[in-house]
Formats: C-alpha cells, sequence, structure tokens
C-alpha cells in the first residue's frame, strides 16, 4: 500500500518537490542549444574579422537573428543555471553556504539575461548605428 | 585490536577510468561555458552601447586572460556538445553496452579536439581581429 496521494503521483512530486521537472528541463534547453550554439557559431563566422560594429548591428537587426539571439541568452541562462545548481549542490556540503551560493547563482544569471536581453531589443529596435 | 574489513565509500575506491574522466571533464566545460557567457553578456551590451563601449569591450575581451578563457571555451563548447548528445542518447536509453558506451566516449573526446580544431579556424577570423 502507498502512502502517496493519487494527486501526488499524478503530480511527480517527491519530497523534493521538483526532481523531474529539473531534469527535464535541462534536457529540454540542452536539445534547444544544440541548435543554437551551431547558429551562434555560424553567426560569429559571418560577422569577418574583428567582428565590426556595424556588423554586428546589422546582424541583431534581422528580426530572425534577433529572436535567434534572445533565445540564446535565455535558454544558455536557464541551462547554465540548472548544470550549475546541481555542481554547487554537489561539492558545497554546508548547508548555509549552499543557499548563499545558490541564491547568488540565480541573482547572477538573471542579472545577466536581462542585461543580454535588454541589449538584444534595443539593437533590434534600432540603437545608435 | 585490528579494524574488521569495512566496505569503502566509492570514491576511496574507484579506479580512475575513461567514464570518470569523461563525466568530470562535462562539469568542468560546463562551467567554462557558464563563465563564457557571461563575456557574451558583456560584448552584447557593448554593442548595444555605441561603437566606443564597443571598441573598449573587444579590447577587454582581447586580454589575454579573457582570450585564454574564450580558447577553453571553443573546446568547452565542442566537448559539451558532443558527450551531452552522447548524454541524450543514454537519457533515450541507448548506447549504455560498454562497447558501444567506449566508442561514443571516444569519439566525443576525439571530435571536440577536432570540432575545436575547426571553430578556431573558422572564428579564428572574427576571434583573432578582436585584440
Amino acid at each position: 500500500m502507498s502512502l502517496r496521494s493519487p494527486l501526488g503521483r499524478v503530480l511527480g512530486l517527491g519530497s523534493a518537490r521538483g526532481g523531474s521537472g529539473h531534469w527535464y528541463s535541462q534536457r529540454v534547453t540542452a536539445v534547444a542549444l544544440v541548435i543554437l550554439g551551431f547558429w551562434f557559431i555560424a553567426s560569429l563566422a559571418m560577422l569577418g574579422a574583428g567582428a565590426p560594429h556595424a556588423a554586428v548591428l546589422g546582424w541583431l537587426q534581422s528580426p530572425f537573428s534577433a529572436v535567434m539571439a534572445l533565445l540564446l541568452v535565455a535558454v544558455t541562462a536557464y541551462h547554465a543555471l540548472l548544470g550549475l545548481q546541481v555542481v554547487f549542490e554537489d561539492y558545497i556540503s554546508d548547508k548555509g553556504a549552499r543557499l548563499v551560493v545558490l541564491v547568488a547563482l540565480k541573482f547572477a544569471l538573471v542579472v545577466a539575461a536581462l542585461i543580454g536581453i535588454l541589449a538584444v531589443l534595443r539593437i533590434a529596435f534600432g540603437a545608435q548605428a | 585490536m585490528a579494524q574488521p574489513e569495512r566496505p569503502l565509500s566509492p570514491f576511496m575506491q574507484y579506479r580512475w577510468q575513461y567514464t570518470n574522466t569523461l563525466s568530470i571533464l562535462h562539469r568542468i566545460t560546463g562551467t567554462l561555458l557558464s563563465l563564457c557567457f557571461f563575456v557574451l553578456v558583456y560584448w552584447l551590451a557593448a554593442a548595444a552601447s555605441g561603437p566606443e563601449r564597443y571598441a573598449a569591450a573587444l579590447a577587454t575581451i582581447g586580454s589575454p586572460l579573457v582570450r585564454l578563457l574564450l580558447i577553453g571555451g571553443l573546446f568547452s563548447f565542442s566537448y559539451h556538445l558532443l558527450n551531452g548528445i552522447r548524454h541524450l542518447f543514454w537519457d533515450a536509453g541507448y548506447g549504455f553496452e560498454l562497447p558501444v558506451a567506449r566508442k561514443s566516449g571516444w569519439a566525443a573526446a576525439i571530435g571536440a579536439v577536432a570540432l575545436t580544431v575547426v571553430l578556431w579556424f573558422v572564428l579564428g577570423a572574427s576571434l583573432g581581429g578582436a585584440a
């Protein structure tokens, strides 16, 4: 006889509340990053020697590139957050220090992602040429 | 009195071999790529802030320390990508047999070095002129 409620089983929540969600998100973002990664490498190559400023602006002013760049920033930040979270959880045994590091990690990645997204949007909507 | 034979914790008796080497390398390259993410954001923010800021950012990115990180980033990108695909196959339930796992491991390692060289040539112009 299981002591778990049918609702709990259906929702797939263990004692940690969200382990399967973390695992699944890590994989979905991984698949997305295979595509975004190749796109980014190809884009960098097309920017040419020294990635001139005008070339970068022209690149991100195309709607397709802008959307891909937004995805790259957002998905990379999320994938990095999920991955680094596991790394820190494994190697920091002190609970207090772990909590501090994990919160700092979240802050840093969310702030960086927002800065990156704002930058792409500014260029896409026509920052100074 | 002699201590009775006790089982040892796994990390105290595992032989160092290709499996754990590739595994820890996936973590190290992932961590390096996370650092590269901050360089990417810095680069984008500079590009949005005008030509002067952008030129200054390129000089910073071209400095030896950041350059070293980005070269490590090229290898990290290659390895994390290929070994990540290996992990995705495992997650789907394929490739667990030892001979297959060994082959895919070698493929990821050698492929990563090869891809790094290719990326170096493809991006050499873009990154090389950044100094």
